[in-house]
């Protein structure tokens, strides 16, 4: 019924989206000439509440945990790193091959295969060093709803999950019928698979969890430069998120948003 | 004779300080020596205040400070008077000085490696490069967007970090500290002047 509600919720967002005015930080970004790297506000004031309280939790929690985790030997960070990332890599092979990227699909399974295997469950990663296969970007299914050409959507900001777009957030609903490893977790009859079924639904949200923390041990000098130097913290980390889901979205492959100079020739012509 | 000998050491002097702060015109090699005496000011022993004080003289020789402004500032530039204008430009070298330094003097010995360049047309080139990883972070690929439209004085016009542009979030925070006072932008200016006096 929970899930029901939230398709119903999600859809009926992407479809609010295509309406929604230029609300406040959107509004000057939408007069640029590459509206694809731009999202008008769903609802902002609710939006900037959420921001504040993850921001709360982030200097409460995940900040001191990422700092504790960093303080951990290097070999044992890198292991683990490493291992989230393989077990990730399933998602991306499935959006892999749902946006028809077999190339990368097959890039994808075979650095899985082989450090799944010689690289002892993913800790090492001889796909790279020994076999060539070079890591490639992760996808999700916000990005794989992008390659099928659907919008953003407006921007908001969700309880501990953080910035999304209504493409996004459909996007996470998706992600969890598209990972393997929440089938596998979520799944009674796979419960061979991981033995203490009391558990399973838990390993999924430590898997969850433990790449938030190695996501924000590697990013700490990062976020306080961004905290220090900034005058609109949820300005600075709205614009950042989507530049970033706009580079996925194209795969760094096509002319991305830095390249294009209309907007810096305006200057130069004003 | 002393005042041939103070002639003599003046051009000298003189000829040392254009040669040491001439910049290449090819913008690989401009970004190099950039990088280069970047790192240098960075790994000296001198205090904070000293190192913020020779990144801002080099700021203002390599950094387009009055373009990105004006980007920043976007369509909003119609909507002021000359002297707000030029008031403006004041409170944004001032801002992008403190911002640019204080970003800086985070790395105490940043190892970036220059790889190659891109012309993008006439106007622009791009430059990439590395900073190379440490045991507390990986490596992170960074772009230079450098102003070539005069040939002699190449400008650095934007630093794209993993594909995010700089200039692209400070003009989209510009934009929504003026949003959010009804388009107000004397209220961006209180909002610089307490960045740059904080």
């Amino acid at each position: 019924m929970l899930r029901k509600t939230l398709l119903i919720l999600i859809f009926v967002m992407l479809n609010h989206s295509n309406f929604a005015y230029a609300a406040t930080t959107g509004d000057e970004a939408s007069n640029d000439t590459n509206t694809n790297n731009t999202a008008n506000e769903c609802f902002e004031g609710v939006s900037r509440t959420m921001f504040k309280f993850n921001y709360a939790l982030d200097g409460a929690v995940f900040q001191p945990v990422a700092k504790g985790y960093r303080s951990l030997p290097l070999g044992l960070r890198k292991g683990t790193s490493n291992v989230l990332s393989n077990l990730r890599s399933l998602l991306t092979l499935s959006n892999n091959v749902l946006q028809a990227d077999f190339s990368a699909a097959g890039n994808t399974a075979g650095r899985f295969v082989v450090n799944s295997t010689i690289g002892i469950l993913g800790v090492f990663d001889p796909a790279e060093k020994v076999f060539g296969l070079k890591k490639k970007g992760k996808e999700d299914f916000g990005q794989t709803l992008g390659r099928w050409g659907s919008g953003t959507g407006c921007y908001f900001v969700l309880p501990f999950l953080g910035p999304t777009t209504a493409r996004d957030a459909a996007g996470l609903v998706g992600n969890v019928f598209l990972d393997p490893i929440y089938t596998v977790t979520h799944n009674r009859e796979t419960d061979f698979l991981i033995g203490n079924e009391n558990y399973q639904e838990h390993n999924y949200y430590f898997y969850r969890g433990m790449n938030s923390v190695d996501f924000r041990a590697k990013n700490i000098e990062s976020f306080e430069s961004v905290e220090k130097n900034s005058i609109d913290l949820y300005a600075s980390m709205k614009s950042l998120y989507l530049q970033d889901r706009n580079k996925k979205v194209k795969n760094s492959k096509a002319k991305i948003e830095t390249q294009d100079d209309t907007n810096w020739d305006k200057i130069d012509n004003d | 004779m002393r005042k041939k000998i103070f002639i003599i050491f003046f051009i000298f002097l003189f000829s040392f300080q254009s040669q040491s702060t001439a910049y290449s015109k090819e913008p690989k090699v401009f970004i190099t020596e950039v990088v280069d005496e970047a790192k240098k000011i960075l790994v000296a022993t001198n205090s904070k205040e000293i190192k913020e004080k020779e990144l801002s003289e080099m700021a203002l020789k390599v950094v387009d400070i009055n373009g990105i402004g004006m980007y920043s500032l976007s369509s909003y530039k119609k909507t002021l008077t000359d002297d707000q204008l030029k008031e403006y430009n004041i409170l944004f070298q001032k801002y992008f000085l403190k911002s640019f330094t204080s970003r800086l003097t985070d790395y105490s010995d940043p190892k970036i490696e220059v790889m190659v360049s891109e012309k993008i047309n006439e106007k622009y080139t791009m430059v990439r490069s590395v900073l190379l990883a440490t045991e507390q972070r990986p490596e992170v690929k960074i772009d230079w967007r450098v102003y070539t439209s005069n040939k002699d004085v190449p400008l650095i016009r934007d630093l794209i970090v993993e594909g995010l542009s700089l200039a692209r979030t400070q003009k989209e925070e510009f934009a929504s500290v003026i949003e959010t006072n009804d388009g107000d932008v004397t209220k961006l200016f209180i909002v610089l002047k307490d960045f740059v006096n904080k």
